[in-house]
């Protein structure tokens, strides 16, 4: 007779990440973005490479040529990791899930001169808006053209390895009652109206998140007949989640920025 | 061998007489779709039998309407219903005797341009009106209505409920919301890089697509994948298919309320994604498989991995013994979502659904790529009352399967040490591929030219299978739905491509 579902419970071994109070190893060594390494000076690849041109190396064109350097946008990056495979003196996997920005301008790497008091008032403004969010706060999650894989890693914030619970994170399914919108997908016109009419139906304050490569730029599809080049054309966004799909720690990382949550420690190592 | 026909083309009178017999002689329409010509659109038929795979196509007639005609499948293969409407959305072809060519994928009022897939027309530079309202609807009454937001986490769909005063209630798919264009997706890229494409045509079965678009170019290139990564395809294919059940399964229990057994499934569908992170550098296996082979330098699984699978799975078997002895878990999807054996078989379903009704045409067993013509065959399923329990218990089957071609897969490999790819020569003219994807064959015809895409066909088991919807919801639909939609466990993204 198999063992009742009261009596199972969790046992055999599943844990729940600490993080962000505590480092977890998942989250540190998940490979989410691609880095570019500045201070490589005339490496022979990097050389190369700004000479025959990268359109051809990056299928999402998420490389850009500036200035005799060289740069990437995780905004339009789907990580296929062609670059890191082409020239890997100048490109290399960044191994942590702390991948979320506050502007879209910040996904776009190595940076330029840090506007640091740009971004003081951005993270300031939105501190005052979720100052008045109590702990627990409500996600309504719409999907306006994702691939699919985008859902099953918001779902997963559920599953008893990240419990978002734990943090007093919990979703809803009505937009009345919701703090954050969380946006997959591409932003395909078919979604822009319904996508509105939920963003209309929450109480202010609200925090949007734009949830994947998809969400930021349309990734891969970016400028297609049924795409709008992500969600920011429709919306005003106050997070920016890369990765296609971004992972779950990443989406965490995303809401713990969005309410200024994240320890100091953890802000990540990129 | 599977005998493989491309490019057989027919007159446009005779084409639905050459279909028909192409059924009558054991093929099942496995999908269809236009190509832009001149004067009007090709309109091609695949047709996939026990051992063979071919397209049949013909040059669409341009009636006095203007319009371009072609005589509509559905009265010899139901199956046509979508694909048709999907055709013309697209390309603007009137499939002539359909019983109601309604828009699916794109609402577009008659005569705005289309897409028009195949043709010159590049993707950008293209506006479609935003649908006012529902597009459907004209003289019908609703009762009630789904979406397209949902209400938990889930991908976007609208379900209308028609209720003109019938006994059993008419329900309207309506997928288009999220219509992304794939199709203008692909063209017009060097088809290397289509399969970055067809890995985000259904994320959930990233390798399914991945693999389905390269045996289409391998076919093309005339070349055989190195045996290291035929195996290796087929750990992750299986992989793949193990975390999707259990996807699945966790609905199922959430759909009945069993937080435990919701909260278990999870925490072993996100052990497998883990796995499957720790090689590949992506939860979905992502830029594993490329055309002609995988990555090279990939990490092979051992007996390390073996050793750590066999604990999972033996976790999973004691939960799924868990849900078959939870006697209201089991009441709740008997007799729900009843797909019979003759409707199964007439639509051909695929994968899970068609099997639960009896319908199992596996391709790893019938139509054999990579590792699987070398490893044992995968053993069908006895499940067939066509139920969500039926259903589920396909997919319990699978993954016990799964987790044995898994273990024999990596016995092969090991010491294994590439190649790992070999190169694709140019490429030119139509190539079919197909995979066994978690929810059933996942099919692809790409005609390339000069190594680049004219035209990708994507066809998702999604597309083929969810319009199957309609022959099973019933009475009831408020307390059913969840199990259906759960127990068919597709992905919309498949379907409004
Ligand atoms: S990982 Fe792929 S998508 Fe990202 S920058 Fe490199 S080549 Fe472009």
């Amino acid at each position: 007779m198999p063992l009742p579902w009261a009596l199972r419970g969790l046992r055999d071994g599943v844990v729940t990440t600490d993080w962000p109070r505590r480092d977890d190893a998942y989250q540190a060594e998940f490979p989410a973005v691609v880095q570019v390494d500045h201070s490589a000076g005339t490496r022979p690849q990097r050389v190369r490479l700004l000479e025959t041109g990268l359109d051809h190396l990056c299928p999402s064109g998420a490389l850009l040529a500036t200035d005799d350097d060289i740069r990437l946008d995780r905004g339009r990056c789907i990580g296929c990791g062609r670059c890191v495979d082409a020239a890997p003196d100048v490109f290399s996997w960044a191994h942590s899930a702390s991948t979320a920005e506050l502007t879209r301008g910040r996904l776009v790497v190595p940076r330029l001169v840090e506007d640091e008091e740009t971004l003081a008032r951005i993270r300031a403004q939105l501190a005052a808006r979720v100052g008045r969010l109590g702990r627990s706060v409500h996600i309504r999650h719409v999907d306006a053209g994702s691939d699919g894989s985008e859902e099953w890693e918001v779902q997963a914030l559920l599953n008893p390895v990240y419990d978002v619970h734990r943090l007093g994170i919990f979703f809803t399914a009505s937009p009345k009652h919701a703090d954050i919108l969380l946006v997959t997908g591409v932003g395909t016109p078919g979604m822009s109206a319904p996508l509105l009419r939920t963003r209309e139906a929450m109480p202010e304050p609200v925090v949007v998140i734009a949830a994947g490569t998809d969400a930021i730029s349309g990734g891969l599809f970016a400028s297609g007949y049924s795409t709008r080049d992500g969600v920011g054309s429709f919306l005003e966004i106050d997070v920016w989640v890369p990765g296609s799909p971004p992972s779950p720690f990443s989406l965490l990382h995303g809401i713990l920025l969005a309410l200024g949550r994240i320890p100091a420690q953890t802000k990540g190592r990129r | 061998m599977t005998m493989i026909t491309t490019g057989r083309r027919t007159d446009v009178g005779q084409w639905r007489s050459v279909v028909a017999d192409a059924l009558a002689d054991g093929a099942r329409l496995a999908g269809l779709y236009a190509t832009q010509a001149s004067p009007g659109p090709d309109v091609v038929a695949i047709l996939v039998g026990p051992d063979s795979a071919e397209t049949i196509g013909c040059r669409s007639e341009i009636g006095a309407d203007g319009a371009a005609h072609v005589p509509s499948l559905v009265p010899v293969a139901p199956a046509a219903f979508w694909y048709e409407r999907a055709v013309h959305d697209l390309s603007g072809v009137v499939a002539d005797g359909h019983p109601r060519l309604d828009p699916l994928l794109l609402p577009l009022p008659a005569g705005a341009p289309r897409p028009l897939p195949g043709g010159e027309q590049a993707s950008t530079g293209w506006e479609h009106p935003e649908p006012a309202g529902p597009v459907d609807v004209t003289g019908q009454v609703f009762s009630l209505s789904w979406g397209p937001v949902r209400s938990g986490v889930s991908e976007s769909i609208e379900f209308l409920l028609e209720t003109p005063g019938e006994d059993i209630p008419h329900l309207n798919i309506r997928p288009h919301f999220k219509h992304r264009g794939i199709a203008k997706q692909f063209e017009g890229r060097d088809v290397a890089d289509g399969v970055l494409v067809a890995e985000r045509v259904e994320g959930i079965a990233t390798v399914a697509h991945a693999l389905a678009y390269s045996h289409a170019i391998e076919l093309l290139g005339g070349v055989e994948v190195p045996q290291g990564a035929r195996l290796l395809r087929v750990v992750h294919a299986e992989l793949e298919r193990i975390a999707n059940h259990l996807d699945v399964t966790m609905k199922l229990a959430d759909a009945a309320g069993l937080s435990v057994a919701t909260a278990r499934f999870g925490a072993h569908k996100e052990a497998v994604l883990r796995r499957v992170s720790r090689r590949t550098g992506s939860r979905f296996a992502r830029g594993l498989v490329l055309p002609g082979g995988v990555r090279p330098g990939p990490e092979l699984p051992d007996h390390t991995m073996l050793a750590a699978l066999d604990r999972l799975h033996a976790s999973i078997r004691s939960d799924i013994a868990g849900l078959e002895s939870s006697p209201s878990f089991l009441d709740r999807l008997r007799t729900t979502g009843v797909l019979s054996a003759g409707r199964a078989a007439r639509f051909a379903a695929l994968g899970p659904i068609g099997r639960a009704s009896g319908v199992d045409d596996d391709a790893r067993r019938a139509r054999p790529t990579d590792g699987y013509a070398d490893l044992p065959p995968v053993e069908p399923p006895h499940f067939d009352a066509g139920d969500a329990l039926a259903r589920a218990r396909v997919r319990w089957h699978e993954i016990d399967t799964s987790v044995g071609l898994i273990r024999e897969a990596v016995a092969q490999l090991a010491g294994a040490s590439g190649p790992w790819a070999v190169r694709v020569p140019q490429t030119h003219g139509t190539g079919i591929g197909w995979a066994e994807g978690p929810h059933g064959e996942v099919l692809y015809v790409v005609h390339a030219k000069a190594n680049r895409i004219r035209r990708c066909f994507a066809r998702s088991p999604a597309l083929h299978n969810l319009v199957l919807l309609h022959d099973v919801i019933r009475t009831d639909i408020f307390t059913d739905l969840p199990f259906i939609e759960a127990s068919f466990g597709l992905s919309y993204a498949g379907v409004a491509m």
